[in-house]
């Protein structure tokens, strides 16, 4: 349903009407912020010499080795989370239960399980076994155990949403289970889940932040460095730096992902819908 | 094992909390999610932005990130309140955002003629997603809803690193001070959480077919 259907196209008075409420909830808008400002300027926030810290070289310098941690911790870990859930979802479609139930299991208990608990046990867990695990590994492990549930279902959802006449076609020709999956369905499938991966990689983008909590040096941690050696005043400044990186290179991403959905949507018909809990998690 | 049964008491604690930190965050998240979307299907455009910007901007921010701003920068304004309802706080805005995607997502889901039958007998904008779209605009949507419900629970293990005592809190103090029960402590609250998680996937599963509407 398009959104335009809830209400009359307005005549004259309703046109006075939505203005009128256009311009209480503008000043709605406006009083809210407002009022966040002006608490933050008697803080003393929007003082220059605070938001100058920005300018220091040394301090971008910084955010630019952690941005650069996050993304290499975000790269690794979504090909590993490709590459195991690329096996999750063969042995989860497998005819042999042997492969499938556990590849099941797999999926429900890490997609059940908070990654930041992953993430510690891996790094407080694994020590007390006796391996030893460096920040970084038990991140990216912890990211790659989730997200490979997460892609697993993705990959699974991609090849049930083709038409039944592939898989019929694909027989006919006489190739096997095997053969009909990797020459036939998979090649179609990438197309119709491309854009879910791509809003998969935002969210777990975002979850390398719980980097944080076990010190690896991602570009929160980095933040919370610089203002631990700056001093509180800087707090505000730095991260309202830190969270506009996040957002530019999440929101770059989503726009990327949206836009492949439309056209991949227009050329093929149909792709997998990531769903609104994945984005959240 | 013993560590864990020794420890029963703490964990039940522990437990407790991330279940208060839950529930008091779904509901706020809700009652916020979905009058940002009612917002964003509004015919006034400044609501319409604003709603949209809001769910813009959260998403794409990490809820660690979130937190910092409400534990970290909250009290430099001298809004000082206890943890638990920084980590509420935090929960509750990250969280508001998928809701009203969830739900908004729900109302394009209601079929058309209902809204222009709505119109049709006269009734007004509000009433129209009120009284009708709005009902069933719940009912389609409710695993969606739960879904992430399910991912808000896991999300409250981000409080531990916040000074909230919650379950992830209560398991890395348990296991940093028993280095031999690390397995059963962590396996302990990997079938707490489980039991949070998977509870409320079946309870989905029931209420989606008790309350499915016919289309």
């Amino acid at each position: 349903m398009s959104e335009a259907v809830l209400y009359d196209v307005a005549g004259p008075r309703g046109r006075r009407r939505i203005l009128l409420g256009s311009l209480a909830g503008g000043a709605l808008v406006v009083l809210v912020v407002g009022a966040a400002v002006a608490r933050l300027a008697s803080k003393g926030v929007f003082e220059a010499d605070r938001w100058q810290v920005l300018t220091r070289q040394d301090l971008l310098e910084l955010i630019a080795q952690g941005l650069g941690a996050t993304l290499r911790a975000a790269a690794l870990a979504m090909v590993l989370a490709m590459a195991v859930g690329g096996l999750l979802a063969v042995g989860r479609l497998s005819r042999r239960r042997w492969l499938a139930a556990p590849a099941g299991a797999w999926v429900e208990l890490f997609r059940g399980l908070p990654l930041l608990l992953v993430i510690l046990f891996l790094f407080l867990g694994l020590p007390a076994a006796g391996v030893t695990i460096s920040t970084f590994w038990a991140l990216v492990g912890g990211l790659t155990l989730y997200n490979s549930a997460v892609l697993g279902e993705i990959f699974r959802a991609g090849v049930l949403s083709l038409p039944k006449g592939q898989t019929e076609a694909a027989y006919a020709i006489g190739l096997r289970r095997g053969q009909t999956l990797r020459i036939v369905l998979l090649p179609q499938a990438v197309r119709r889940m491309l854009p879910a991966l791509i809003s998969q990689l935002v969210t777990l983008l975002k979850d390398t932040s719980l980097g944080f909590v076990i010190a690896y040096a991602e570009l929160l941690r980095t933040g919370r460095n610089a203002v631990e050696f700056l001093g509180g005043r800087y707090s505000i400044p730095v991260y309202t730096a830190i969270a506009v990186v996040y957002i530019a290179v999440n929101a770059s991403l989503s726009f990327l992902a949206r836009w492949l959905d439309r056209r991949t949507r227009r050329r093929y018909g149909r792709t997998v819908q990531p769903s609104v809990a994945d984005e959240a998690a | 094992m013993d560590a864990v049964l020794d420890n029963l008491d703490t964990f039940r604690q522990g437990f407790v909390t991330t279940l208060a930190l839950t529930v008091v965050s779904t509901v706020l998240a809700l009652l916020l999610g979905t009058l940002l979307a009612a917002m964003r299907v509004s015919p006034v455009p400044t609501l319409r932005a604003a709603g949209a910007t809001y769910v813009e901007v959260v998403r794409n921010t990490p809820l660690t990130v979130v937190f910092f701003f409400a534990v970290f920068v909250l009290p430099q304004l001298d809004i000082r309140l206890s943890f638990f309802v920084f980590a509420v706080i935090a929960v509750t805005v990250y969280h508001a955002a998928f809701f009203c995607e969830a739900v908004r997502s729900g109302i394009n889901s209601v079929g058309v003629g209902q809204a222009e039958a709505a119109r049709s007998i006269g009734l007004t904008f509000t009433q129209s997603l009120r009284l009708v779209v709005l009902p069933q605009a719940f009912r389609t949507v409710i695993p969606p809803l739960i879904n992430v419900v399910i991912a808000l629970t896991k999300n409250t293990s981000i409080a531990a690193a916040f000074g909230v005592v919650e379950l992830t809190a209560v398991t890395t103090r348990l296991a940093s001070a028993n280095s031999d029960a690390v397995l059963a402590i962590f396996g302990g609250s990997a079938v707490c959480y489980l039991a949070l998680t998977l509870t409320s996937g079946f309870l989905a599963g029931r209420l989606e077919r008790r309350v499915a509407v016919a289309r």
